[in-house]
């Protein structure tokens, strides 16, 4: 007993001490939260990874209003009781804005405890309109779902690429049934039908989809529309491709990350739209240094994920910058100083000129791309 | 002509499902415990066909040899460490529990080993598809494949368990533990043996479900599972035929539901057929009636 007592109090004074020198030199702490591992880790991974880069950058220029960065990312698996674990996790270092989540489902759950805490919260990717609505202090870098559910219809009817569509989604996933809603009421307006009925699948039957694909076959469809992650993408493929079937298939974000799972036959995955705000082959010097350092430290192309949290990390910056605020504000001032200043800046980022609205939504244009040889080609 | 194809995809889901619901009938019927981690023992099975193919390189049919032995020893230790000493317990919730426990401590090895990311499982199915009709109708390689192992299992588990010596002794544990002790059968081992075939069945269901819906996680055995014991107790829970006429009938009606009803409810037609089944006939489609001794 007594030696725990002596433990014990040699791990608090070691505590004080730490919490002391954190005080003499503050930074603003800045939490991430994404799913570094687990079925959509490929988003959570470069999500992280990116950010990182960001700050480094940021922090080597000189810091913001004279204060370092301190960023500080965790797991969640894509698992929303985790990501509220995590987040609690991070309040107790002492976190004093986030970016994320990085998937929807969790970020409807973090966001109620960000609203509720009145913590300032910038998802690089969530990008289900829920993920954001639980209160004025909660900003996303990506577009909605409703946005990409119609940007993809206008896309598809403009290019005439077909006038048949089939859309397979997952009906038990926010992300998946807002982009196919949209989608679905986009598509009356444009020049091309959707066919094949109600083709949706849950996360509880999400390994056979040889109905849902003959069903498309059957309807003649020319164009097959996937609002959903690349996990169930990539066995859709190769469903596909043992029934004959090879149709124009066209993604939304979710697809980003389709080409590294791992023991995938890449070669399925040949000619697959995607609309993307970010392409990695884009000849501007942002992009091109983004590119390469991402390339030089993780050994892969980034992909939108990728982009979006780069571009999360100096909209943070501006907003400080904007405001002025402190570094050693507690977490409320913060939220409070950003959350004005959110909707006065503009920032140039990797994925297109970004401004936002008191709401939280980002406007800024997609691009399409296609994969081909094995890597994205813009359009 | 898509009903063919429809009505085929339903079959083969169902043999896998048939193949997983064997595992289950024979421990329950001899073992008279629900082995709720029989589901995680197919996604290890898969994991180790994977490791075997990706990491080492070894031809898919080295790959299944060893998922299986991996799996048979697997299912023997489990037996052995988890259930064995429970065996006697005073309540039967005492087992059930335990492994819904072993479930967790598979699937969480797994993750701690593997992660989460998930792994597309290479084919280990070499034979070619079959086109019918001019390419209307496509048979897959892999369903038939899956067709046919489903079918020389379960003759080779009836021949098995009627005509050898320790299928015999199953059929007399299962009848009667206590007398079988007493005519001289080891009850331990025959309960250990029915374990190691479940396992090693458990393996063959994890390659060929992993080959035909190639996404390989942690949690990858979990529905296949339920469904496999739905389809164990919708056939009459303790019969090797009904463990696959169950399974072939669950695949082909959530298939027929997924594409003539609607994809979103195909999974709650798939378990009101069960109550309904269950109402009509408590004991399943070929249980037997057993007869309460006072």
């Amino acid at each position: 007993m007594k030696k725990f007592v002596k433990a014990a109090s040699a791990v608090l004074a070691a505590s004080m001490v730490l919490s002391t020198t954190a005080f003499a030199d503050a930074t603003y702490k800045i939490g991430g939260i994404g799913p570094v591992t687990g079925p959509a880790s490929a988003y959570g991974t470069a999500v992280m990874n990116a950010a990182q880069i960001a700050v480094d950058e940021i922090n080597e220029a000189g810091g913001v209003n004279g204060y370092q960065l301190e960023f500080n990312p965790q797991d969640d698996e894509h698992d929303a009781e985790k990501s509220v674990n995590a987040y609690n996790t991070l309040k107790d270092w002492g976190m004093q804005m986030l970016l994320g989540t990085v998937t929807t489902n969790p970020c409807i759950a973090v966001s109620a405890e960000a609203a509720a805490d009145n913590l300032f919260l910038l998802t690089p990717s969530a990008s289900s309109e829920q993920a954001i609505s639980a209160g004025d202090n909660e900003f996303q870098v990506c577009f909605t779902d409703p946005a990409q559910g119609t940007a993809s219809a206008q896309y598809i009817g403009e290019h005439e690429l077909a006038s048949k569509v089939a859309v397979i989604y997952n009906s038990s996933d926010a992300y998946s049934a807002g982009i196919y809603a949209t989608f679905r009421a986009e598509a009356e307006n444009q020049p091309f039908e959707i066919v094949g009925g109600d083709l949706a699948f849950t996360d509880d039957s999400k390994t056979d989809f040889s109905a849902q694909i003959q069903a498309a076959k059957d309807a003649g469809a020319e164009l097959v529309f996937m609002p959903f992650y690349y996990n169930e993408a990539s066995i859709v493929f190769t469903q596909a491709a043992s029934m004959d079937y090879s149709p124009i298939w066209f993604g939304v974000d979710g697809m980003d990350g389709i080409l590294t799972v791992e023991g995938f036959d890449t070669s399925l995955a040949e000619g697959v739209m995607l609309l993307t705000p970010f392409s990695a082959d884009a000849e501007d010097d942002l992009t091109k240094n983004f590119v390469a350092k991402y390339q030089e430290q993780f050994g892969e192309v980034p992909n939108q994920f990728a982009a979006d949290a780069y571009d999360g990390i100096y909209a943070l910056k501006a907003g400080l910058e904007k405001s002025g605020v402190s570094a050693e504000a507690d977490f409320t001032e913060i939220s409070d100083a950003l959350k004005a200043a959110f909707t006065e800046i503009e920032v140039e980022g990797l994925t297109g000129v970004m401004t936002w609205t008191a709401d939280g939504h980002v406007s800024k244009t997609p691009k399409a791309v296609v994969i081909e040889n094995g890597a994205y080609k813009g359009l | 002509m898509s009903f063919l194809s429809y009505l085929i995809n339903g079959i083969s889901l169902g043999s896998v499902y048939a193949i997983i619901a064997l595992g289950y009938t024979m421990v329950y019927g001899i073992a008279k415990m629900l082995n709720f981690a029989h589901g995680d023992v197919i996604m290890v099975g898969g994991y180790v066909a994977f490791t075997m193919m990706m990491n080492v390189g070894a031809n898919p049919v080295v790959a299944v040899l060893v998922s299986i032995v991996v799996c048979t020893v697997l299912g023997i230790v489990i037996e052995a460490v988890a259930y064995r000493p429970l065996r006697e317990a005073a309540s039967p919730l005492a087992v059930l529990i335990t492994a819904i426990g072993v479930s967790y401590l598979l699937q969480n090895v797994v993750l701690l080993i593997f992660s989460s990311n998930p792994k597309s499982f290479p084919s280990v199915v070499g034979v070619p598809d079959l086109k019918l009709a001019g390419g209307s109708l496509i048979i897959t390689g892999k369903a038939i494949v899956t067709i046919l192992s489903c079918i020389v299992i379960m003759i080779v588990l009836t021949t098995f368990i009627n005509k050898t010596k320790p299928g015999q002794a199953m059929l007399a544990v299962s009848e009667d533990k206590g007398a079988a002790r007493l005519m001289g059968i080891n009850v331990n081992g025959t309960i250990a043996l029915t374990f190691a075939i479940g396992s090693g069945l458990a393996a063959v269901a994890g390659v060929l479900l992993c080959s035909a819906y190639p996404s390989l996680t942690p949690y990858t055995g979990a529905m296949p599972g339920i469904k496999a014991f739905v389809a164990a107790v919708f056939g009459g829970i303790g019969s090797i035929p009904g463990a696959m006429v169950g399974g072939i009938l669950l695949g082909v009606i959530e298939i027929l539901a997924k594409a003539y009803i609607s994809s979103q409810l195909a999974d709650a037609i798939v378990f009101a057929v069960l109550i309904i089944v269950l109402l009509v006939k408590p004991t399943g489609l070929f249980g037997k009636q057993i007869q309460e001794k006072v």
